[in-house]
């Protein structure tokens, strides 16, 4: 028998970037394909693409061996295609029964039947819930249940799941998992999109890596382990090489002691993390996205509180000073979200690279500041025709420039660079590199986070390796140690 | 084959922030003179209220003091609008702000300092409204900032609130015993009277008004605190991520604002009624929102906006005693000019090409 459905050298463009490459993918029925990649590898836009809310620009679908074009969610739905997006889509003032009618687009007279299916599917599929029961009263993990009882209860064949997982508990992980297995055995395909490693080697009867917009296999059951998975997720590909003096290694400039932290959904991020870096060094720490890097730069910043433990700055403890005082102590901060976070969009270049100036200036000399401003375009080569050009209007690479030469121009002592190259071009690429490079070789200390592990074996003097939340090993920066840190990152403890 | 096609401006003209307002106007006006047509069915009507619209108001022997004296607190909440809107707040509580200035100065001259003679009086009954009006607006800023609490509803009942105690005080205990029981307080004291230039009609609060724009001006473009503001009114992230106070910044952005209201109650009360008396505002604040809108959250624009605003009150109030036109007609245009406005603001940011498929 044919696959259920065939995604054909699907191709997609956004503004300035290829964000999938001729990428194919099919799914048959009563199997797990996970589909595995970092954040940013396309494996969302791919589904999107799958359950109508993207267009592609070239490629090719096939359900049930006929061809299909999907121009809606409604009519992937009509198909037999559901998806469980990462942000849920229900109504929190409707009960369970409601929101499923709803989704169905068909308005029973009869409730109590539907809430009878409703309980029967429920039951058979093991996925407990109340139908009465409203959706704001309820979890994040009943939530979930609700909406894949809604693709259930349309019968959907094709059940795609984005990072199902990120949301849920351990024991709600288990559940989620039977649910799946029931699922495929009654004939269904299932779609499993993660970048955690374990979960995908559980669960998944085939696994698809991407990376970058591209496939980079596809391997059946039995084909593959953890180290080879981990492998071809963080690729290596190094695409220059840059010279770098042996380190020059002076005081100890930040010790993070035993921090522990929340994220923004409430859950533990950092678990007990240890690191310290000194003068002179670039300290690398590797990870699958989402293990705690961005927590751990915000603890450091001060952008977010700690619930315990301690930060260390100079021998002066700093846990609870505020962002300011850690700005002009010299703490920089280059953050992964350079439009969301380093930038105002509508603000102008020049006022952007101002924005972390003197606290207590309190003239506004223009005039003054646009010179200072000139030279600096000049001197990080920022490409913009006017100073005063808003800031979103220029290139990625660009906006990185104007957030790097705002950084090092406050003559930071420690610069915390999270993904400093994301989505960038060679050339900034190596611009940046180049950047940090010089900063260490002045004495300053540099921590550097980044996913990447050509980056981090590029820059580093020292590794560690994050896993939820916890530092879980220290590895040479070395190629040779590529799989050994794969293991590390995916959470196998004993290597 | 032909194709409309519509699309987003990459470059927003330079002419376009004074054609936009000027556009949204005349529509509006185009609009209000359909409704005069078929409401008294004769089309020369209209053209007789364009005619008093634009005449009445400004010259100088007729409405150009009425005009000039119903700016003053226009351009006073439309500044202080015009900070929060930077920001990005949006503070539509200007008018119990505005009333809650007004109410402290008339405690202030008809009882605190009732016979306190000194030049230094006045001064202080502007103080107190303005203390009294930043009180009013730093109530929701601290809600908004600590408990993120929706600033639009907060402000919005807050101006119920404000025009309730008021009531509640001229209908009540300040209700003035010679007043043939009318809702309105005792006449305040002469002295604590905003003094007119001559014979103008036009009080002193002109120079105070003129001096909140330049004052309002540096702040906004000439300072570190200016430049916080836009950074938090562009991406509040950013501006936490740049070490900037959040939390402290908005309630004092939401005080300013505030007292800027609360000085325009104050000025009101010892400029131009010298009681309060039930419903002393036509809505300063919340044509104050319209003022800092057209004015592009310019200081230096209001002036300009405030003024013919002041013309149109003036105006409609004209048509109301010529032409028996009501005063709802003439907030519906109000209305309308705030509508074309926002209408225009985003039209004009497309652009329709026709192209050949």
């Amino acid at each position: 028998m044919g696959p259920l459905l065939v995604m054909k050298n699907i191709v997609k463009r956004f503004p300035g970037t290829l964000a999938l490459n001729k990428v194919n993918f099919d799914l048959f029925e009563g199997e797990v394909h996970a589909l595995l990649g970092e954040n940013g590898a396309g494996k969302t836009t791919l589904m999107n693409i799958l359950y109508g809310l993207y267009r592609m620009d070239e490629g090719e679908i096939f359900y049930r061996g006929k061809k299909v074009k999907i121009h809606s969610p409604s009519q992937a739905l009509t198909l037999g295609i559901g998806m469980v997006q990462q942000h849920f889509t229900l109504v929190p003032s409707f009960t369970v029964a409601e929101n499923i009618m709803l989704n169905a687009r068909k308005f029973e007279k009869n409730v109590s039947d539907v809430i009878d299916r409703i309980k029967k599917i429920s039951e058979e599929y093991e996925l407990r819930i109340d139908p009465n029961a409203r959706i704001w009263q309820m979890s994040v993990g009943e939530r979930q249940r609700v909406e894949i009882l809604k693709l259930l209860y349309m019968k959907a064949k094709a059940v795609i799941l984005d990072e199902p997982t990120a949301v849920l508990t351990p024991q709600e992980t288990r559940a989620l998992f039977r649910a799946i297995r029931l699922m495929t055995k009654n004939g269904a395909g299932v779609i499993f999109i993660s970048h955690k490693l374990k979960e995908v080697i559980e669960i998944s009867d085939r696994v698809t890596v991407l990376k970058n917009g591209e496939v980079v296999g596809t391997l059946k059951r039995g084909e593959y382990d953890e180290k080879k998975l981990a492998r071809m997720m963080v690729g290596r590909n190094v695409v220059f090489r840059i010279e770098k003096k042996p380190a020059n290694l002076g005081r100890e400039v930040l010790r993070v002691e035993d921090v522990k932290a929340l994220n923004d959904k409430g859950f533990t991020a950092l678990n007990g993390i240890n690191l310290e870096v000194r003068e002179g060094e670039i300290l690398g720490v590797a990870g699958v996205a989402g293990n705690g890097q961005r927590e751990l730069a915000e603890v450091i910043t001060g952008l977010r509180e700690v619930s315990s433990g301690r930060i260390i700055f100079y021998d002066k403890d700093i846990t609870r000073e505020s962002v300011s005082k850690r700005i002009s102590l010299g703490i920089s901060y280059i953050p992964q979200d350079r439009k969301e976070i380093a930038t105002c969009p509508n603000l102008s270049v020049a006022e952007n690279l101002f924005l972390k100036g003197k606290r207590r200036v309190f003239w506004f000399d223009k005039r003054k500041i646009l010179d200072t401003v000139k030279t600096l375009i000049e001197k990080y080569s920022i490409i913009t025709p006017d100073p005063l050009q808003p800031v979103k209007l220029l290139s990625g690479g660009n906006i990185q420039k104007v957030v790097v030469a705002r950084e090092f121009e406050l003559h930071p002592k420690l610069i915390i660079a999270e993904h400093p190259t994301r989505g960038l071009d060679i050339a900034s690429m190596e611009f940046v590199y180049r950047s940090l490079l010089e900063a260490r070789n002045r004495g300053v200390a540099i921590l550097l986070l980044a996913g990447d592990l050509d980056e981090i074996f590029t820059l580093s003097d020292r590794v560690v390796v994050i896993y939820e939340g916890r530092i879980v090993g220290e590895v040479e920066p070395d190629p040779s140690n590529l799989e050994k840190i794969g293991l590390m990152m995916a959470g196998v403890a004993d290597v | 084959m032909y194709k409309i096609k519509v699309e987003k401006r990459l470059e927003i003209p330079r002419y376009f922030p004074v054609l936009i307002p000027l556009f949204s106007i005349t529509i509006s006006l185009i609009l209000m003179g359909i409704t005069i047509w078929a409401t008294t069915g004769k089309f020369s009507n209209a053209l007789e209220a364009y005619k008093e619209m634009f005449s009445w108001p400004f010259i100088p022997e007729y409405g150009l003091s009425d005009t000039i004296q119903k700016m003053i607190p226009l351009m006073l909440t439309g500044l202080g609008l015009t900070i929060v809107f930077r920001m990005r707040i949006w503070n539509i509580g200007a008018e119990g702000q505005l009333y809650l200035g007004a109410m402290a100065t008339t405690w202030g001259a008809l009882f605190f300092l009732k016979d306190f003679q000194s030049p230094l009086v006045v001064p202080i009954l502007l103080i107190l409204g303005t203390m009294a009006g930043a009180l009013w607006g730093a109530i929701p800023g601290v809600l908004k900032a600590f408990l993120n609490l929706d600033e639009i509803v907060a402000t919005l009942m807050l101006n119920y609130i404000a025009y309730y105690w008021v009531n509640y005080l001229i209908y009540g205990p300040w209700k003035d015993p010679h007043g043939y029981n009318f809702p309105l307080t005792a006449m305040f004291p002469e002295h604590t009277w905003l003094p007119n230039m001559g014979d103008t009609g036009i009080h002193l609060g002109i120079f105070i008004a003129f001096g909140m724009v330049v004052i309002v001006y540096i702040l906004m473009n000439k300072t570190r605190w200016g430049f916080d503001l836009k950074v938090i009114g562009d991406n509040e992230k950013a501006a936490k991520y740049a070490g900037i106070n959040t939390k402290k910044n908005i309630i004092f952005a939401m005080m300013l604002s505030g007292a800027l209201a609360g000085l325009a109650g104050a000025i009101q009360m010892l400029g131009v009624q010298h009681r309060l008396q039930h419903g002393f505002s036509p809505g300063y604040g919340y044509t104050g929102i319209i003022i800092a809108w057209l004015s592009r959250l310019n200081p230096w624009a209001t002036i300009l906006v405030s003024f013919l605003f002041g013309g149109l009150i003036v105006g409609s109030e004209q048509l109301q005693i010529i032409m028996r036109i009501p005063i709802s007609l003439i907030n519906a245009l109000q209305g309308i000019i705030l509508f074309s406005l926002l209408a225009s603001e985003t039209i004009f940011r497309y652009r329709i090409r026709i192209v050949k498929r």
